[in-house]
C-alpha cells in the first residue's frame, strides 16, 4: 500500500445526534487529482477538518503514506506533508504576501526560532518565497499588505502558503469560492500546473471545472461516501444525478 | 518607525528596508540627549521616563508583536525591582551585575509563567495575568520581613557605576544609566522583531489558526518571547530601584500594569517606538497636570486617553503613520522615514 498518499479507514464523527462523518474510507494514490463533490452539508469540509487534524474523529484511522497520523496535531501533519487551504480566506491581513510566504518557509526550515539574525540574511528563503508567489502571478502585488489585495489574489495566496510547506498531499477547500467565473481561470491554471508529485483533493461546486480538472471524483452525501470513480462513471451514475446533479447535466 | 512603502526593486530590498535606520529614528535618539542641556533640573523625571519606556517596550514585544494581552506585567517589573533592591541591601551594590541578576530572576519567573500563558488567549489571558499580578503583590505585602511590606525596602545602597560615577541627587548619572540600558535593550528588541522569529510572532498575532495550518507551533514562540519580555520588564524595575535606592510595593501594583498598557496603547502597539513615545507623553502630562492640580490630575489624563482612542485608534504613532503614508505625506516627510544615506 506504499503508493497510497493518503487513506482513511472507518472515519466517524458526530456532533450530538448529528452525524457528520459516517464510516469514511478513501484511498488516494500518489499524484492523482481528486475532486470531492456533494450537496451543501454533505460533510466535505468536515472530512478535510478530520484529515488535517482540525477536528478529532470519534473513531477510525488516517494514514499518510505508510504512517498512522490519527493522533497527531495539525501542525505535525503539515510537517509530514498533509496541507490544506481554507474555504474562507484565513490569511495574515497585516503581513505582505512576501512576508507570509517567507514566514512559512522559515517555519518549514526550522529557522523561525532565530531571533538574532535579520530575516533579510536568509536570501534563499526569500528567493524561494518570491518564486512561489511569481508562479501564482502574485509577483507584482507581493509587497502590499494582504488585506489590500483583491479577493482573487487572496485566494491565490492561500495556495501559495500551502505550497510553501512543500506538501505531498494538498487539500483545497473550494479554492475558487467567491471568485467570479472569469477570474477563476488563473486559479485553476495554477492548480493544474502543480507538480505531478503532489496528490490533490479539491472541493468544488462548479461541475464543469470538476470534470475538466479531476482524474477521479468522490461523491459525498449526508456524511457518507456515496460513490467514487472516474468523471465518466460519476456522470453516468443515476444515483449521483438524483442526489446531486438533479438532472442538470442532462 | 512608520509604515511607508519606499520604492522597492525586489524581494530582498523589501526585507532590507525593514532593518535600515531611518532619519527620524536617529533624530529621536539624539533628542533623548536634550534633557541634559535643555532641562537639567528634570533629569530624575527623564530617567523615570526612560524606565517606563523600557517597561512599555517589554510589553510591546508580547502585546504588539505576539498579540498576548497582559494586565499583570508589573509582576516582572516588581520582581526585578525587589531582586535588585535585595541584592544591594545584602551588601552587593554593584549596579551592572545587579541589573543582570535582576533581569535573569524576572526572566526565570517569566519562563515558568509562560507555560501557562502559552495555553490561553484573549479574555482568559487578562484574568490570568491580572490574578498573577495581584498574587505577587500580596506575597510581597505579607512577606514584610523580606520586602519591608508597606513601608518599602530600606537600606538599598548602590555603589558607583563602573566604580567611577556615583548616583547623584540631580539624576545626572541616573539618566545616563537608564538611557543607555534602554537603548541597548531597544537594539535587542529591534533586531528581534526583524528576525524570522519576529516574523513568526507577527504571524501568531495575525492568525494563530493559520499558523498551525502552515506547520508552525505557536507555543514555543510564545514561551520565548514571554521570557524575553519578562527579562526586559525586570531590568526596567531594577533600573528604577538602583536609581532611586528604594523599592515600594507600588512597583507591583495593579495601577502600574494598567498604566503601562495605557501608555503603550496611547503611543501605538507593534511599532517599538509606540511605548517610548507613549511614556514620554504620559509621564510629562502626569507631571505637569499634577503640578497644576494635585487633587484631580487624573481628569485631564482621562480626557487625553479618550481623545486618542476616538481619533487615533492605532495610537499616536499609528495616526502619524497614516498621515505620512499618503501621496503628500511621502513628499513632505519621506526623507524622515527613509535612511539618511543611500547604500552604495
Amino acid at each position: 500500500m506504499s503508493e497510497l498518499a493518503l487513506s482513511t479507514r472507518g472515519l466517524n464523527k458526530s456532533f450530538g445526534s448529528l452525524v457528520v462523518a459516517k464510516d469514511i474510507g478513501i484511498a488516494l494514490p500518489r499524484g492523482v487529482r481528486y475532486a470531492l463533490i456533494g450537496p451543501n452539508g454533505a460533510g466535505k469540509t468536515t472530512l478535510i477538518n478530520l484529515m488535517t487534524g482540525m477536528l478529532r474523529p470519534d473513531g477510525g484511522q488516517i494514514m499518510l503514506g505508510g504512517e498512522d497520523i490519527t493522533a497527531l496535531g495539525p501542525e505535525q501533519r503539515v510537517r509530514r506533508g498533509l496541507v490544506r487551504t481554507f474555504q474562507i480566506n484565513s490569511l495574515f491581513p497585516h503581513l505582505t504576501p512576501l512576508e507570509a510566504v517567507t514566514l512559512t518557509i522559515c517555519e518549514r526550515e526550522r529557522i523561525a526560532r532565530t531571533w538574532w539574525r535579520p530575516t533579510s540574511n536568509y536570501r534563499a528563503a526569500i528567493d524561494e518565497a518570491y518564486d512561489i508567489l511569481k508562479s501564482l502571478m502574485l509577483g507584482e502585488s507581493c509587497y502590499r499588505q494582504t488585506r489590500e489585495l483583491p479577493y482573487g489574489q487572496q485566494r491565490l495566496l492561500e495556495i501559495a502558503l500551502a505550497l510553501a510547506t512543500r506538501p505531498k498531499v494538498l487539500l483545497l477547500d473550494e479554492p475558487a469560492a467567491g471568485v467570479p467565473r472569469e477570474e477563476s481561470a488563473e486559479l485553476f491554471t495554477a492548480i493544474t500546473s502543480l507538480s505531478q508529485d503532489i496528490t490533490v483533493l479539491f472541493i468544488e461546486h462548479d461541475m464543469e471545472l470538476v470534470f475538466r480538472l479531476a482524474a477521479r471524483i468522490i461523491v459525498m452525501v449526508s456524511g457518507g461516501i456515496l460513490l467514487e470513480g472516474t468523471p465518466e462513471e460519476i456522470s453516468a451514475d443515476p444515483r449521483v444525478r438524483e442526489v446531486y446533479l438533479g438532472g442538470a447535466h442532462g | 518607525m512608520t509604515v511607508t512603502s519606499p520604492a522597492l526593486t525586489g524581494p530582498h530590498q523589501h526585507f532590507d528596508a525593514q532593518i535600515r535606520w531611518r532619519t527620524i529614528e536617529i533624530v529621536f535618539w539624539l533628542a533623548t540627549l536634550l534633557p541634559f542641556v535643555v532641562t537639567p533640573n528634570y533629569l530624575s523625571l527623564a530617567s523615570q521616563i526612560a524606565v517606563t519606556a523600557l517597561f512599555a517596550l517589554s510589553l510591546d514585544l508580547i502585546l504588539g508583536y505576539a498579540g498576548i494581552v497582559s494586565l499583570g506585567h508589573a509582576a516582572f517589573f516588581g520582581f526585578g525591582a525587589y531582586t535588585a533592591g535585595l541584592i544591594a541591601k545584602w551588601g552587593w551594590g554593584e549596579p551592572l551585575s545587579g541589573l543582570v541578576i535582576a533581569g535573569l530572576a524576572a526572566g526565570l519567573l517569566g519562563f515558568v509563567m509562560s507555560f501557562v500563558i502559552a495555553r490561553f488567549r484573549h479574555l482568559a489571558l487578562i484574568m490570568i495575568t491580572l490574578g498573577f499580578g495581584l498574587l505577587l503583590l500580596e506575597l510581597a505585602n505579607s512577606a514584610s520581613w523580606l520586602t519591608g511590606g508597606a513601608d518599602g525596602l530600606q537600606g538599598v545602597r548602590m555603589w558607583p557605576l563602573l566604580g567611577l560615577f556615583k548616583f547623584d541627587l540631580y539624576g545626572f548619572v541616573a539618566y545616563w544609566y537608564a538611557l543607555i540600558v534602554l537603548f541597548v535593550l531597544f537594539l535587542v528588541a529591534r533586531r528581534l522583531t526583524n528576525s524570522p522569529f519576529g516574523l513568526s510572532l507577527r504571524g501568531i498575532r495575525e492568525n494563530s489558526v493559520r499558523m498551525r495550518a502552515i506547520g508552525a507551533e505557536s507555543r514555543p514562540h510564545i514561551r520565548t518571547i514571554y521570557t524575553i519580555s519578562a527579562i526586559m520588564a525586570g531590568v526596567a524595575g531594577a533600573v528604577l530601584t538602583q536609581t532611586t535606592e528604594t523599592v515600594s510595593l507600588g512597583v507591583l501594583d495593579f495601577q502600574r500594569s494598567a498604566d503601562i498598557l495605557v501608555i503603550l496603547i496611547l503611543g501605538g502597539t507593534g511599532r517599538l517606538y509606540g511605548g517610548l513615545i507613549g511614556a514620554i507623553i504620559y509621564m510629562i502630562a502626569r507631571d505637569w497636570f499634577s503640578g497644576v492640580n494635585p487633587q484631580y490630575w487624573y481628569f485631564p489624563i482621562g480626557v487625553l486617553l479618550i481623545a486618542v482612542v476616538l481619533f487615533l485608534p492605532n495610537g499616536i504613532l499609528g495616526g502619524i503613520a497614516q498621515l505620512v503614508d499618503t501621496e503628500r505625506g511621502r513628499r513632505w516627510f519621506g526623507w524622515l522615514t527613509s535612511p539618511p544615506w543611500r547604500r552604495p
